[in-house]
């Protein structure tokens, strides 16, 4: 019988949360690695019961954890992340040079393929990669070494690589994005990379056509459409339709366009999922109602979706690796607050139930589909 | 053997009690004991030092005899009744957060 698995990284924590195809019932799991920062968690699309953790601590640095057995057991994988060479500088946030530092794993992308290679971006900003299923980490230098990279600037949470997208029709092919600085592509497996955000307006960078020095919180593709992304930038919501090459605005009706995830219907390739968030300056959802923005048509028109979710007093945000979906039929969507909720939609939107609501606050979420 | 009390985070990762007892090679030293850790349990590689600099974390603070020897050199000898096993060598997480 088929199931879900939800992975759920905390600010204190991380959790696993199981259900039958039915996602009504749900058992509940940890904390695993009680008190640490767990930025992220992805099992292998190759084999589900590898999953790897990125694990963190401002007091102890970077720890790198490793399942074998669909999250009940746990070893310690390599943590030694060096920088290609003699890193350089990037601009820190008042224009000054500063030295490239590594600081946490923020997003850990598997392969497609093969469970023991495994994509790690972080901040300061780089593309690292291990092929012996973590032990070992080797930087992609091509993208920390782009002649744009002397003038990347850190976002609000750092310059941090935080979204990896890898093409299912070829591997070479992956999307990266980091704050603040935006999208690049490489089509030869992370040798090399092309800044590719034409189309994107920032209002902070005074060139309308600036190649980088913009903030884009999440991209996401369907599988079925790899020429098709979807993107929360800082503000506006975007989609390009050439493989990032160019982007255009979606954002439409939506209440405001400031917001962090963005999501494709599992089995509908032009159903988009947002969660508008009032502004950069107020980090939590409009109104005191969170709800969930729907679009039918890949973008301009939406919908909002609040049925089960709280319409009042509600001062959450959702953060950039804090949704998901599943590809059971109707696919069901997942995301998690900084309230420490996880809510469910098993109807592709229609309706939510929280699954938890009182976890430390939530970093990521990521489903998987089990059969 | 010299005794070395964790941080309750490090006891868990490490899958240890408070106190571990560690044998070093040639002097007593800071970087001694620490080497003499990650050797013994690899899971701390990285947590109390960083793994390419080898710099001791900033909020990682080492105390002993009611000293604080944070500021001492790596190589420094450590006391003796630490050295003698009568003292531990207390690895402290720095407070910080409120």
């Amino acid at each position: 019988m088929s199931g879900v698995r939800v992975l759920v990284g905390t600010r204190k924590g991380a959790f696993i949360l199981t259900s039958d195809g039915s996602r009504k019932v749900w058992k509940v799991e940890g904390p695993h690695f009680a008190g640490w920062e767990i930025y992220h968690l992805k099992a292998s699309p190759a084999d589900p019961n590898r999953i790897y953790a990125s694990q963190s601590s401002g007091w102890f640095g970077q720890v790198l954890q490793r399942s074998n057995d669909g999250g009940q057991s746990w070893e310690t994988a390599g943590n030694q992340f060096q920088y290609e060479g003699t890193p350089g500088t990037h601009r820190w946030y008042d224009d000054s040079p500063h030295p490239w530092e590594f600081k946490r794993v923020w997003h850990l992308e598997p392969s497609l393929s093969d469970p023991d290679k495994v994509y790690a971006g972080v901040e300061d900003a780089a593309l690292f990669q291990t092929r012996d299923g973590g032990n070992t980490w080797t930087e992609l230098a091509g993208l920390r070494t782009h002649p744009t990279a002397p003038e990347w600037n850190p976002g609000a949470g750092g310059l941090c690589l935080h979204t990896i997208v890898i093409d299912p029709t070829d591997e070479d092919r992956m999307y990266v994005a980091i704050s603040s600085s935006g999208v690049f592509r490489t089509e030869d497996g992370g040798k090399t990379f092309k800044a590719t955000n034409q189309g994107l307006r920032s209002n902070h960078i005074p060139d309308p056509d600036a190649e980088v020095g913009h903030c884009v919180h999440r991209i996401a593709m369907h599988p079925s459409r790899p020429q098709t992304l979807f993107m929360q930038k800082h503000w506006d919501v975007m989609r390009t339709d050439d493989r990032a090459d160019s982007w255009r605005e979606i954002s439409g009706n939506l209440p405001t366009d400031f917001g962090f995830v963005v999501d494709v219907n599992a089995n509908e390739p032009e159903t988009v999922y947002v969660i508008p968030i009032t502004s950069d300056s107020h980090h939590f959802v409009p109104e005191g109602k969170l709800r969930v923005y729907r679009s039918k048509s890949g973008g301009d028109d939406w919908e909002a979706l609040t049925k089960g979710l709280p319409q009042k007093d509600c001062y959450v945000n959702v953060l950039r690796d804090a949704m998901d979906v599943d590809s059971l039929d109707p696919s069901g969507i997942y995301f998690g607050t900084s309230g420490g909720q996880v809510y469910v939609s098993p109807d592709g939107g229609d309706s939510w139930n929280a699954i938890v609501r009182d976890l430390p606050a939530v970093l990521s979420v990521e489903v998987q589909t089990l059969t | 053997m010299i005794q070395v009390v964790l941080p309750r985070n490090l006891q868990i990762l490490a899958g240890v009690g408070r106190v571990v007892e560690v044998q070093v090679s040639g002097p007593a030293t800071q970087r001694s004991v620490i080497d003499a850790l990650e050797s013994s349990h690899p899971a701390l590689l990285g947590t109390l030092r960083d793994a390419v600099t080898k710099k001791r974390r900033p909020m990682i603070r080492i105390f002993a005899c009611e000293e604080d020897l944070s500021a001492e050199a790596l190589d420094a000898p450590l006391p003796a009744p630490v050295v003698e096993g009568k003292e531990p060598l207390l690895i402290i997480g720095a407070i910080a957060g409120g």
